[in-house]
């Protein structure tokens, strides 16, 4: 048995330990949020976070998470309330969706380390997910305003 | 509203008012039609109010990003007059009474839903008001005119009910064979939009996907498919694959050997397990550098006649220049962010299916014919779409057919699963084309013989089960170039195909024609206006000035784009203008070729589409259009060495990341004309846009796809 913490709370699983991470937590936990998209770390769509970094799940070994903490899309907020979250329905970001965990996923990481991200800093940060609607231009915008309710956030 | 269809109010069994659609017999499509079951089943119920208040809105179209689980509800809530947020939205599933009311078929595509969809929805709404205000009338004593309806209640004198407590007594009401719908100056929600309504499922992980489809007993199939199209099962042994933990079992289907287990992991590990001897048939003929060479040939000389006007010949002979181009397009592959797969549970007498589908309809009755049963025995079921363009609208229902042979071999409920390995060589692709065009202009530079051949497969061929056998000329491989603006201003034209028939199977792929010839049209027509050094807005001015549409959209473009704008160092910008689907897109693209190195930093587009319903939605589609024709024209490109695809995964199949995505702005013509539609529409110009802001970049033509196999240094 292989434990690993996923969104606080403490799971056991019996899985290969050279089983991916994702399918882990897709087929055995059964969180759907993260997303399959190309099973070798080229689309970004399994993003989660393995001890508050973004690493692509479909190429993480569940046992390198063995006793770490994974959080996934479903553990990014409580109420669907993240800043990045309200963000992305106000300003409409997603299409068909299928890609916007990752995206989340990775931009949380982004903006936890960098509360003010520049263009550029979303750019290197970001560009290892792909979105096949072509979000990118809302997300950009979506970030910036996230990074906005942020600091209005911290002010009050 | 559509002849073809028939409001009908019925109660449900558990009371409410129930708004559904029938088909009279005599329609050719009614055979499934029957609508005795309506308070049990509700199949084809468009929009329903519960007594409890509820009201529920059933989508005949799906979504798959393009925006219409917000905007066929918005058509409702105006008619009903009910706030947006308060209506419960639902895929329908497979049902006759859900088909296109132009196409004839159960089907999302051709950036149709809005348009075709607008009087139908509206009147389902309208239906239901007009039904609740009898009802409130009758029950108050109040006479109906000078009752009204506020936001989900009917004001009837100094009574005020809910829709909720009218409901059960509406549904016993003879439904008016018409009814008003309201005022454009009523409007809450069309011509102004709303909030996406599947945006906040789509940021918490909740929104469910096929992919997501999970049930106790519900394993997992991934399946071995040949290496080449045609390909078949010559033996296999599945020893191996069979001792791997979780593996349950390996059946062989008519597409393959499928591994089914308790989860994907276990599967594709048995499928890696797998050993299996193929017969590759005839598709190892199938080389790209053969097929260029054959195609090219095929195109130099003209083809079956798809439309010609005046004396092309003659016409050549009195130009004062010829040019000359030829263009090849690759096969490309619509690559939705959510890789195909399909759920499947077979029971004694019936099966149902969940799957992201834009054709429900045709799953539904090749499930049934694999089956033996009647299409009514299968139900299927639509969560949302990763994505679509195109590829979830197969007629040939390839993956959910293979689904279904795999529960069916098995016994068992399976999820099939591709890989994006398997998504990308499953076919279906956009198809490869050459065009070869000649054209001779006079004097002024104007064109006055245009001569242009096109050679490709035939989508509609492959589309046959759906639509029957394809006419001679496939409007699909010649939309564009036929119907151009700019033939209709040339005297003389002749337009030729040469259809193709190959082993790979060919399907739409989002805008369809419109992804090749407004590429071509397009970079001919802003060559033309650099041979004689004319501007290449002015010179489609000319151009256009029987096009009104196309005019507004390119003079909005241009202005509001501020095409005339002085350029940083080493930026060039390009346009082009398309129409399709009944809309016009004009585009302006601005580059920058860095040691060759393309980069679009920014488009403006403006649409001429009508009536906006979701305005927002519109510019939202426009970004996503342009963003996946940057991907097709800089990126796209399938190839094939002895029938076996050379791609296999985003790293060699490029899609537009984040650092490529331009800057977008995006403007709408405030139009009164007739509505066109969105989705597919900024793909076709886009290209073009692109290629002629490379020329002014670099003084080279774009004329094989995609844009990285051009060698880009600035000429000398």
């Amino acid at each position: 048995m292989i434990a690993i913490t996923i969104n606080g709370k403490q799971r056991e699983v019996a899985a290969d330990p050279d089983m991916p991470l994702l399918w882990v937590i897709r087929d055995l936990l059964g969180l759907t949020g993260t997303k399959f998209g190309c099973g070798v770390a080229q689309c970004g769509a399994c993003t989660v976070h393995l001890n508050g970094e973004a690493v692509r799940s479909c190429v993480t070994k569940v046992s390198r998470a063995a006793g770490q903490q994974v959080t996934t899309i479903e553990g990014l907020s409580k109420l669907n309330d993240h800043a990045l979250q309200i963000a992305w329905a106000e300003l409409d970001v997603p299409q068909c969706g299928y890609c916007q965990s990752g995206q989340l996923m990775s931009a949380a990481v982004l903006l936890r380390e960098n509360p003010n991200p520049t263009d550029q800093d979303i750019d290197d940060a970001m560009s290892g997910n792909i979105c096949r609607c072509g979000t990118y231009p809302r997300i950009r915008l979506a970030i910036h305003k996230a990074a906005e309710l942020q600091r209005e956030g911290a002010k009050s | 509203m559509n002849r073809r269809n028939f409001i009908q109010s019925g109660a449900l069994l558990s009371g409410g008012l129930l708004i559904s659609f029938t088909i009279p017999k005599a329609n050719k499509l009614a055979a499934l039609a029957d609508t005795a079951d309506l308070n049990v089943f509700a199949p084809n119920a468009f929009l329903n109010i519960g007594t409890d208040n509820s009201i529920s809105v059933y989508l005949s179209h799906v979504e798959m990003g393009q925006g219409i689980w917000t905007t066929l509800p918005m058509l409702i809530a105006d008619e009903l007059d009910v706030d947006l947020k308060k209506i419960n939205i639902k895929h329908g599933g497979a049902d006759k009474a859900f088909n296109h009311v132009i196409y004839g078929a159960q089907i999302t595509g051709g950036s149709s839903t809005t348009w075709s969809e607008f009087d139908r929805y509206r009147n389902a709404g309208a239906t239901a008001r007009t039904l609740l205000l009898q009802t409130a009338a009758t029950r108050s004593g109040t006479a109906v005119e000078s009752c009204k309806t506020e936001d989900g209640f009917v004001i009837a004198g100094s009574k005020r009910y809910t829709y909720g407590e009218l409901a059960n007594d509406a549904a016993k009401l003879p439904v008016p064979a018409k009814v008003p719908l309201r005022l454009s100056t009523d409007w809450r929600y069309i011509g102004k939009g709303s909030k996406r309504m599947d945006a906040r499922v789509k940021t918490d992980g909740t929104a469910k996907f096929g992919m997501d489809i999970q049930f106790p007993g519900l394993l997992t199939a991934v399946v071995a498919h040949a290496p080449v199209f045609g390909g078949k099962v010559k033996s296999f042994d599945a020893g191996k694959a069979k001792v791997i933990p979780g593996v349950r079992e390996v059946v062989q289907i008519p597409t393959g050997v499928a591994v089914i287990a308790d989860h994907f992991w276990a599967a594709q590990q048995g499928r890696k397990a797998l050993q299996i001897t193929w017969d590759h048939g005839a598709g190892v003929q199938l080389n790209t550098g053969t097929q260029t060479a054959a195609y090219r040939k095929l195109a130099a000389s003209d083809g079956l006649l798809v439309q010609k006007k005046g004396d092309v010949k003659t016409a050549f002979t009195k130009a004062v220049k010829t040019i000359s181009a030829e263009y090849v397009f690759p096969y490309l592959a619509h690559a939705p962010m959510e890789p195909l797969n399909c759920t499947v549970k077979i029971e004694n007498n019936s099966c149902e299916i969940w799957t992201g589908t834009q054709l429900p309809g045709g799953e539904q009755a090749a499930a049934a014919k694999i089956l033996g049963f009647k299409p009514e025995q299968v139900k299927v079921n639509i969560p949302f779409l990763g994505g679509g363009f195109g590829r979830r609208a197969t007629p040939a229902c390839d993956f959910v057919s293979e689904a279904v042979h795999i529960a069916k071999a098995s016994g068992r409920p399976v999820k099939m699963v591709w890989t994006r390995e398997d998504d990308m060589k499953s076919g279906f692709y956009r198809p490869f084309y050459v065009h070869n065009v000649k054209i001779g202009v006079d004097k002024d530079g104007l064109p006055i013989a245009w001569n242009h051949n096109i050679a490709g497969q035939s989508i509609m061929a492959d589309a046959a089960i759906l639509f029957g056998p394809p006419p001679a000329i496939d409007d699909t491989t010649v939309e564009g170039v036929k119907g151009s603006p700019y033939l209709d201003e040339i005297p003389n034209h002749f337009v030729g195909l040469h259809t193709t028939k190959e082993v790979v199977p060919v399907l739409w792929y989002r805008s369809v024609g419109g992804t090749h010839t407004a590429f071509v049209m397009e970079t001919l027509i802003d060559q033309l206006a650099h041979n004689v050094s004319i501007d290449p807005v002015e010179y489609r001015r000319g151009l256009f000035k029987n096009h009104s549409r196309h005019l507004a959209a390119l003079n909005l473009v241009a202005e509001k784009g501020n095409w005339n704008r002085t350029l940083l160092p080493g930026r060039f910008k390009g346009m082009a203008v398309h129409e399709a689907f009944g809309s016009v897109v004009a585009i302006i693209a601005e580059v920058s070729v860095d040691k060759g190195v393309t980069k679009v930093h920014q488009v403006d587009c403006a649409i001429e589409c009508g009536l906006a319903v979701n305005p927002d939605g519109v510019k939202a589609q426009m970004e996503s259009g342009i963003i996946f024709s940057i991907s097709m024209a800089m990126y796209g490109e399938l190839t094939f060495v002895n029938g076996e695809l050379q791609q296999n995964n985003f790293y060699d199949y490029r899609i537009t990341r984040m650092h490529e995505a331009p800057r977008i702005n995006v403007y709408i013509v405030d139009s009164k004309e007739k509505m066109g539609g969105a989705g597919e529409c900024a793909v076709p110009p886009t290209a073009p846009a692109v290629a002629n802001a490379i020329f002014a970049a670099t003084g080279k033509r774009i004329y094989n796809l995609p844009i990285v196999n051009n060698r880009l240094e600035k000429q000398a």
